[in-house]
């Protein structure tokens, strides 16, 4: 193949600027939401894209989860990836990060070699970031996570982690694993044209025979951890308001920090 | 998954011990701390993991804040973090050692270890927990953890599996006060072997960001705005009264899209988490996607025009009013009062 294969896995998730909290107990109302597209796989998505216009090859988008997940690949391919593919099933249902990094890690060797695997650095639902290193693992590739930058030179890539109030440069052979922060890029819009190809796109239905799965490593088989409970915080504050003129609300709130020692 | 591993063959709760040029990072020492009655209840010894090179003095401050023991893997290769140098190490004296718990933090570099060491082994990993109790009969560690953003909370096991691991969040754990006195076992794990060519990937340079670019989630005083600042220049009333108080400046989502802003200011879902003492909230409306950032502040001040603003809602004081005219005047009399 001429030019790079890349591919990039995403995650549908909650499209958290639309929830709303409840009035009475301020939890989410999750009920009606759309999904979208994980927010931080835009930007992997993004970044894919940008390394072919540079480098040549194709951007395959792969997912697993339920047959809705096929809108969010339709529009992966309005933003420019040149295929998709779903990984949907029951077997496949509540994985933990282990057994959906060794669905995703099985899927990518049946597609066949690839240049680099992106994602973005976490989903904005589980917030685990795990996925990404897991997959690396089962590739035996090395992994970059939190990239902020990423250049491709002479089939090298350097690329910028960012860190806790600094960055690393860092040098990594390919093939690798990479994934992104928020920051690296701004993703584009799907284009018309690449609407009307999304919408005769066609997405194939991955299950586990067709990626001759280990059944005892995907779904809830294959995970570790169990979840055995859920509660919902309350997020009501004391709610004091402090009324007056800006000065007389100054004096109020100075007086009431400094009795809390907190200036 | 359906092999079955000798779960008593695994014993002793274990933290990384994560360090960076040679200097433990605080949530080493946080671990320790939550490690420490949790292990007492176990019954078990609570052991540090530490990998790095020339770590002796680490070592001693590992046994002054709580740990019984130290594992430590001293090596030139080690010096710098690497994922699969580190990886391998770790993986090798966790093979060897069998603990039952091992802890890590949920830094960028805990993050990056803890899935590639959890994959290695193929056991269970939960991410970025903020409370940890024991299931003393089980010898189950039970992680709670935000869902959703912080929204709801779940509490995770991992019953067939050991060892049992987590990433902890930074700034949750209390460490404990440092006795010099306390005196622990080292055992220098020196059978690890390490090769050049396990590092795969090089570090060829280190940025250090700009002075303007102040951690957020280190501060102690966060003063953030958002849209109804009105206008980029507003930021400059926020830093005034941030500086003043010795805290950093804070954004929302709307404020960084407008380009007010540069996005590591970013307090919320897509940015950073933070759990200052107090966080001051000018001109932020409170979607959903900033509330989980700062929920966990200690006291929260709202200031907004829109009394129904839903910030409001968590603020312990709130104040509607225009953000232009309420900060400037509490810059003013604060700096009055503190004899600034």
């Amino acid at each position: 193949m001429v030019g790079m294969r890349i591919i990039v896995c995403i995650k549908q998730v909650p499209d958290t600027d639309q929830m709303k909290f409840d009035k009475e107990t301020y939890s989410l109302i999750r009920d009606g939401v759309p999904f979208v597209i994980n927010p931080f796989d835009e930007n992997a998505l993004e970044s894919a894209l940008q390394i072919k216009e540079q480098h040549g090859g194709e951007v395959i988008v792969i997912s697993m989860g339920v047959p809705q997940v096929a809108e969010s690949l339709r529009h992966a391919i309005g933003m420019g990836a040149d295929r998709a593919i779903l990984l949907s099933d029951r077997r496949f249902a509540l994985a933990d990060t282990l057994a959906t990094s060794y669905t995703l890690a099985t899927a990518i060797k049946k597609i066949g070699d690839f240049d680099l695997v992106l994602f973005g650095k976490q989903s904005v639902d589980s917030d685990t970031g795990q996925v990404g290193p897991s997959v690396a693992e089962l590739l035996d590739v090395p992994q970059i996570t939190y990239a902020g930058k990423i250049e491709i030179t002479d089939g090298k890539l350097i690329a910028e982690r960012m860190l806790e109030g600094y960055s690393e440069i860092v040098e990594s052979p390919m093939p690798a694993v990479i994934s992104v922060v928020r920051e690296i890029n701004k993703p584009r819009h799907p284009s018309l044209k690449g609407v009307l190809k999304a919408k005769k796109a066609e997405i194939p239905i991955w299950t586990p025979d067709d990626i001759d799965a280990d059944p005892d490593r995907i779904g809830k088989n294959g995970s570790a951890t169990a979840v055995t409970g859920t509660f919902t915080p309350s997020l009501k504050g004391k709610n004091e308001i402090l009324e007056g003129s800006p000065e007389e609300i100054a004096e109020m709130l100075f007086s009431k920090l400094r009795e809390q020692n907190l200036i | 998954m359906n092999e079955k591993i000798d779960l008593s063959a695994y014993k002793g709760f274990w933290v990384f011990a994560e360090q960076r040029n040679g200097v433990l990072m605080n949530v080493a020492l946080e671990l320790l701390g939550a490690g420490r009655g949790l292990a007492d209840t176990l019954g078990v010894p609570l052991s540090a993991v530490l990998l790095g090179s020339g770590t002796d003095e680490m070592t001693k401050q590992l046994i002054h804040f709580g740990a019984d023991k130290v594992y430590v893997v001293d090596h030139p290769l080690l010096k710098q973090y690497q994922t699969n140098a580190y990886t391998k190490a770790l993986v090798s004296v966790i093979e060897k050692y069998k603990p039952e718990i091992l802890l890590f933090g949920a830094t960028i570099l805990g993050r990056d270890l803890a899935p590639r060491v959890a994959t290695r082994l193929q056991i269970g990993l939960s991410a970025d927990c903020v409370q940890l109790a024991i299931d003393e009969e089980k010898h189950l560690l039970e992680q709670t953890k935000p869902a959703f953003g912080g929204n709801v909370m779940a509490t995770i096991v991992i019953p067939n599996h050991r060892p049992q691991m987590a990433t902890i969040r930074p700034n949750v754990m209390k460490r404990l006060e440092p006795q010099t006195s306390r005196t622990g076992e080292i055992i220098k794990v020196d059978d690890v072997s390490l090769q050049a060519d396990d590092l795969c990937t090089k570090i060829i340079d280190i940025v250090q960001e700009t002075e303007s670019a102040v951690n957020i989630q280190e501060a102690k005083i966060i003063v953030a705005g958002g849209f109804g600042l009105g206008k980029p220049e507003n930021f400059g009333l926020l830093k005034e009264l941030a500086d003043l108080l010795g805290g950093a400046v804070g954004a929302s989502r709307a404020a960084v899209d407008a380009d007010w802003i540069p996005s590591y200011h970013l307090v919320g879902q897509t940015g950073k988490t933070v759990q200052p003492k107090l966080y001051i909230a000018c001109g932020i409306s409170g979607c959903i996607q900033h509330i989980v950032g700062m929920q966990s502040s200690e006291t929260i001040i709202a200031i907004n025009k829109d009394p129904k603003a839903p910030i409001f809602n968590i603020a312990t004081y709130g104040i509607v009013g225009d953000v232009t005219e309420i900060v400037p005047a509490l810059t003013k009399t604060f700096r009055e009062k503190l004899g600034k």
